[in-house]
């Protein structure tokens, strides 16, 4: 068997009193669209950021191609692309100028006009990235994650707040990324994105991992009926919504 | 190594330069003080009182390339906590870049504006030279870029302990400006009273003045060794403080 591209060990990590993170474990095979999907607050974003040697566990172990993130930043951060939630570049950079200084970061960049041209931004070249909408700079960070034609990428809620277009357009491009033998490691508060994008995904709720599989071994375990219930007289077939509802209670969260 | 340094450090300078406030904050406020201060102090007449030549011939042009200095160290405050706040910082270290490249390029970008300030304020101040007096550019130069590198150690200290962009600006305001008031700039170290006086042994600004003063007086370094010494002591504390409570995020 392959060694897996990404395997997580019983990660921990606490702020303060604050436990974010208590004891996850995962791996994600090279080739696979893997999501961590969960409420707010349920540890998603810190558990992806460990992973990307972002941020140091407390406990745990973490190997991504057989590297260290923190020990191996250096080595690791040249094979893996990163996308930060909510992330923010310099106001009156222009697009040509981060990938610029994005590709003189690496020994082997892929070349940027082409890169700008597949991610539809070759007439933003110049356009400072205040002047950007937010599809357009999701795309951006997308084009600064692939820059150094990475084997691992990861996407940290790639698609909020984005309009259904722009969401279908992004999706197109991380099909894409796995099409070319990459392997995309992602978080989404959409289950529909999680459905329709990933191989395999992971519930976290409350910092563990509730539940994983395909998104379609988990609706055809939870809901072996194959229809749910909406009132009397109606009947949907289940999605991944209705398996994430009733693992993680239907109680709001931050 | 410092992998992209002067990639980042060209486009921090640029877009420096497309923020029409900041870039007239840097440049064009020092410059405007120093004429509009020469001018009220008596500008061109000849007849001119001793004590008021001095202090236009001596003290301004200091008060002048402290204010470059000062004007650089509350941009690199306001910037670094702007790009903390904003997650760019954060951005940048999830790449292979090393962290000291990215406070690198900001401490050349400062001093570059700081060398592009000066050389308009000389070009101001070209007038108020008397005929025949040498001024020593160059001396003067080298020792108002080392005293700002060393301020800049200071700014990293306060970016890494303001809490949020908003208050980066005044609270640096309020550390740094009365240290230049008790720098001996306006009064005489030996005329402020004891306490204040002991304070002010402590203060870079204090050593900084007397290297600028000692630059402009065409004194030799040798004479100032201490003020040097004071302000290489300032920028390794600085930096091994910084270095410890920074923060990326």
């Amino acid at each position: 068997m392959i060694d897996p591209v990404v395997r997580v060990d019983g990660i921990r990590k606490m702020y303060g009193r604050l436990v974010a993170v208590d004891g996850v474990s995962f791996e994600v095979q090279r080739g696979e669209i893997f999501g961590l999907i969960g409420p707010n607050g349920a540890g998603k974003t810190t558990t992806l950021e460990c992973v990307e040697g972002v941020r140091r566990p407390d406990g745990g172990s973490i190997a991504v191609l057989g590297l260290d993130p923190i020990r191996d930043r250096r080595a690791l951060q040249r094979r893996i692309g990163v996308q930060l939630q909510s992330a923010q570049l310099q106001k009156r950079i222009t697009v040509g100028e981060a990938i610029d200084l994005w590709r003189s970061l690496y020994d082997s960049p892929l070349d940027g006009a082409a890169l700008l041209d597949q991610l539809g931004l070759a007439a933003k070249r110049d356009a400072w990235f205040m002047t950007l909408s937010g599809g357009q700079r999701q795309r951006l960070f997308v084009a600064l994650a692939l820059v150094n034609d990475p084997e691992v990428v990861f996407l940290d809620e790639l698609t909020t707040g984005l309009d259904p277009q722009a969401r279908r357009a992004i999706w197109a491009l991380v099909r894409g990324i796995r099409d070319r033998g990459k392997t995309v490691v992602l978080t989404t508060h959409s289950m529909e994105e999680a459905e329709r994008l990933c191989d395999r995904v992971a519930i976290i709720d409350h910092g563990r991992i509730v539940e994983i599989d395909s998104p379609e071994a988990l609706v055809a375990r939870h809901f072996p009926a194959g229809r749910i219930a909406i009132s009397d007289t109606k009947w949907l077939p289940p999605t991944l919504e209705d398996v994430f509802l009733k693992v993680t209670g239907d109680a709001m969260r931050d | 190594m410092l992998r992209g340094l002067w990639k980042l450090t060209w486009i921090e300078m640029k877009i420096f330069a497309r923020e029409p406030l900041g870039l007239f904050g840097t440049l064009g406020m020092p410059v405007i003080v120093f004429v509009v201060l020469e001018r009220l102090l008596g500008g061109r007449s000849s007849v001119r009182a001793p004590e008021l030549a001095r202090v236009v011939g001596i003290e301004l042009p200091i008060f002048a390339a402290l204010l470059v200095s000062t004007g650089a160290v509350l941009s690199l405050v306001t910037i670094i906590s702007i790009y903390r706040e904003g997650g760019i910082l954060k951005r940048l270290r999830a790449t292979p870049i090393q962290p000291q490249t990215i406070l690198t390029a900001h401490v050349v970008t400062k001093l570059v504006f700081t060398a592009l300030t000066l050389t308009l304020l000389t070009l101001a101040g070209r007038r108020i030279v008397p005929e025949g007096q040498e001024i020593p550019l160059a001396r003067f130069a080298v020792a108002l870029l080392f005293t700002t590198v060393c301020l800049l150690s200071v700014g990293f200290v306060i970016a890494s302990v303001v809490p949020t962009a908003r208050f980066a600006q005044p609270i640096a305001t309020l550390i740094l400006y009365p240290m230049i008031g008790m720098s001996g700039l306006f009064v005489p170290l030996d005329a402020l009273p004891g306490g204040v006086r002991a304070a002010a042994h402590l203060m870079p600004f204090t050593y900084a003045v007397s290297l600028l003063r000692g630059a402009w007086l065409s004194e030799p370094w040798s004479a100032h060794l201490g003020d040097v010494a004071a302000l290489l002591l300032t920028l390794v504390v600085c930096t091994a403080v910084s270095a410890k409570i920074f923060r990326w995020e």
